[in-house]
């Protein structure tokens, strides 16, 4: 059987005024029903690109796809799919949860009718069970008086509830892949971890996670594969208890060392020296290169593939020095 | 540590309307009796369930929203007290770095009129020094001159949020709110932004409100931490204290469920609600 979800060469550039940003760069990889993967990496990496490119999600102009680029649902091939078939699809199988709520509430409208709608695209519901089954979604997502989120515009909720709202409608039609980029940021701890069960819930049945996120914790708590992303690449992929017992790219291993903590009080945190390089012009070597403490000569000129590691064939890594960089 | 903001028994609320425009049905009591102080030079964290009025009692510190009942005092003064250049002074001395770095950028300014706007509008640099003082404000949060004549969509969320401090931190302020600043922010950027916030700090003894529900951030950065609750503050003390004895049902609760590396795993979190249900709203 094909992967829920295959992801092959993915690339997208956006055309600006200062020149061509290659925001995702031959980006691959594939998902089963059940697993639960978290792509995790430095701002602005392309993690949102990525996420908004499997649903064609993406402003286009000014973004586009290389023509290489292959997204395939359940062996459907998304990137040529014509506009209505994939805006069913995306209703009925795809389920997003995006990192600004506000671009998904609609602002002049109740979050009742909101998620009351998207019961009913799949489902037909008269309008009372539409709004049962809603309130219904809302306790589910944690929210404690559902009958004044129901009636509430968006702008009267905090943003962690609009973020729950914006979750209900995400999962309420069951979707067999589920987007999540940074879903629970805006979220209380308490809050996150109802969100994060549920999520986790509904990947033992049938559905697929790509759960974007900056927290370690979230991703060693629910994922079962780990993606690092690095200047529009990825630089490693491995299954999440390998990737904790031993990160291997150098940048995941300063990643994870950046996490502040009761052990950092009082000190400056480990951060990454440098910044990322320009979209508009990545360096022809490693893109890590200039901020890697491991770097060797030929790291500036040599591009390194995505290759499987030699301590362990069951994960890649985009840095031919990473076995030898760990302890 | 002298007090610099001293707030007494605050409350904010918002009227429930039965439509958009329609009549006014009850309140909501966002914060409802808030007392707090934050000390000069010091970083106070506030952590708290969504929706329990955080984000409510900075805007209403920053003058955004208007309190139902309440003091705020500056420096020992009661802001209300104030006069016209007084209020001035008090809007620069207090900045603000909003959780929503989407919502909080003039899609059509350029960077570079984002950053230094304030700037040129409290007249405290000539248009000739504007784009040097905003390079080396960029620099600051750790991003490159090229960014200053692009617009904020050309951003990543992450980025979006550096500008934001930057621009917040351009007035000089006494007092900057952090409204989960940094929770968009990578790992990486993010820990260099904590030890920026670090630094300006001891270099401007200035103070930090930093509202977060990174349990994480605080225990690395706050001197203490007071724990909201339904538009109250129910605990408040020293950040070793609070984390590691906990007094409060409500906080043992929130520390239980942080998802941390080496952690629960894969297991169910059980989550507990363990407060009485108090009714949020209240007809009038
Ligand atoms: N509309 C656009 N026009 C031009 N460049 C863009 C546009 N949208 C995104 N980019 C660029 O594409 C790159 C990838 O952005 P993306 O939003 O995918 O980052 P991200 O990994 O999600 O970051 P974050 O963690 O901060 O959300 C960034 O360099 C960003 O500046
Ligand atoms: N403009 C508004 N009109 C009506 N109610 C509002 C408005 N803004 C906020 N509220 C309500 O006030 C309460 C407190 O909201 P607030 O945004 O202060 O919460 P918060 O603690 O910042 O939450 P979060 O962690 O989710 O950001 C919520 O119940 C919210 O629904
Ligand atoms: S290829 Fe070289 S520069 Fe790049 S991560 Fe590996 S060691 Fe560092
Ligand atoms: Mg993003
Ligand atoms: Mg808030």
């Amino acid at each position: 059987m094909p992967p829920l979800l295959q992801i092959e060469h993915l690339s997208v550039r956006f055309d600006t005024d200062d020149g061509v940003v290659a925001a995702v760069d031959d980006v691959s990889f594939a998902l089963n029903r059940g697993e639960i993967l978290g792509i995790v990496g430095e701002s602005g990496c392309g993690k949102s690109a990525t996420a908004l490119a499997i649903p064609r999600l993406l402003p286009m102009p000014p973004a586009r796809l290389s023509p290489a680029s292959s997204i395939r649902l359940d062996g459907l091939e998304l990137t040529s799919l014509p506009v209505p078939a994939l805006r069913a699809l995306r209703g009925a199988r795809i389920g997003m949860i995006f990192q600004d709520p506000m671009t998904a509430l609609s602002p002049l409208r109740r979050v009742c009718d909101q998620i009351s709608e998207a019961l009913r695209l799949h489902r037909r519901l008269s309008a009372a069970e539409a709004r049962h089954l809603a309130l219904d979604w809302l306790v589910r997502v944690g929210i404690e008086d559902p009958e004044r989120c129901a009636r509430a515009y968006p702008y009267e909720l905090s943003g962690g509830m609009q973020q729950r709202v914006m979750i209900a409608i995400a999962l309420c039609h069951d979707p067999d892949l589920l987007i999540a980029d940074e879903p629970t940021t805006a979220l209380d701890v308490t809050t996150q971890a109802q969100v994060l069960n549920l999520m986790q819930a509904l990947c033992r049945k049938t559905t697929a996670l790509l759960l974007i996120t900056h927290d370690m914790g979230v991703v060693w708590r629910m994922c079962t594969q780990v993606a690092v992303m690095y200047a529009g690449e990825i630089v490693e992929q491995a299954p999440a208890p390998a990737f904790f017992a031993r990160p291997l790219h150098p940048y995941a291993i300063a990643l994870l060392e950046a996490i502040p903590s009761a052990a950092t009080r009082g000190r400056p945190l480990r951060a990454i020296p440098g910044q990322v390089p320009s979209a508009l012009a990545w360096p022809g070597g490693c893109r890590f290169a200039e901020r890697c403490l491991c770097a060797h000569p030929d790291c500036l000129t040599q591009h390194p593939t995505l290759a499987a590691a030699r301590s362990d064939a069951a994960r890649l890594v985009r840095c031919p020095y990473a076995d030898e960089n760990t302890p | 540590m002298k007090t610099l903001l001293d707030i007494r028994d605050l409350r904010t609320w918002y009227p429930l309307r039965s439509g958009l425009f329609g009549r006014v049905r009850g309140h909501v009591c966002a914060v409802d009796g808030v007392s707090l102080q934050v000390r000069a030079g010091e970083t106070l964290g506030i952590v708290g369930e969504s929706g329990c009025g955080k984000t409510t009692l900075a805007r209403t510190i920053l003058l955004l929203a208007k309190p139902h009942s309440g003091e705020i005092l500056l420096d020992g003064r009661d802001i209300t007290a104030f006069d016209a250049a007084e209020r001035v002074a008090y809007r620069r001395a207090v900045q603000v770095v909003f959780q929503d770095p989407f919502a909080s950028l003039n899609p059509r300014h350029t960077i570079l009129d984002a950053i230094t706007e304030a700037l040129l509008a409290h007249g405290l640099i000539s248009r000739r020094e504007r784009r040097e003082t905003a390079v080396g404000l960029l620099a600051d949060v750790g991003l490159g001159p090229e960014a200053l004549d692009r617009y904020p969509h050309a951003f990543s969320g992450g980025q979006r949020q550096r500008i934001c401090i930057a621009r917040a931190l351009a007035l000089k302020p006494r007092l900057l709110i952090c409204d989960e600043a940094v929770s968009a922010l990578d790992l990486s950027v993010r820990a260099q932004i904590l030890n920026l916030l670090e630094s300006l700090r001891t270099k401007h003894n200035l103070s930090y409100l930093f509202i977060t529900h990174d349990i994480g951030v605080v225990r690395h950065l706050a001197d203490r931490i007071a724990v909201m609750y339904k538009g109250r503050i129910i605990e408040t003390g020293p950040t070793e204290s609070i984390l590691g004895a906990p007094q409060d049902p409500y906080t043992r609760a929130l520390l239980e469920a942080v998802p941390v590396v080496g952690g629960a795993h894969n297991a169910a979190l059980s989550i507990n609600r363990v407060l009485p249900e108090k009714a949020a709203t209240s007809a009038t």
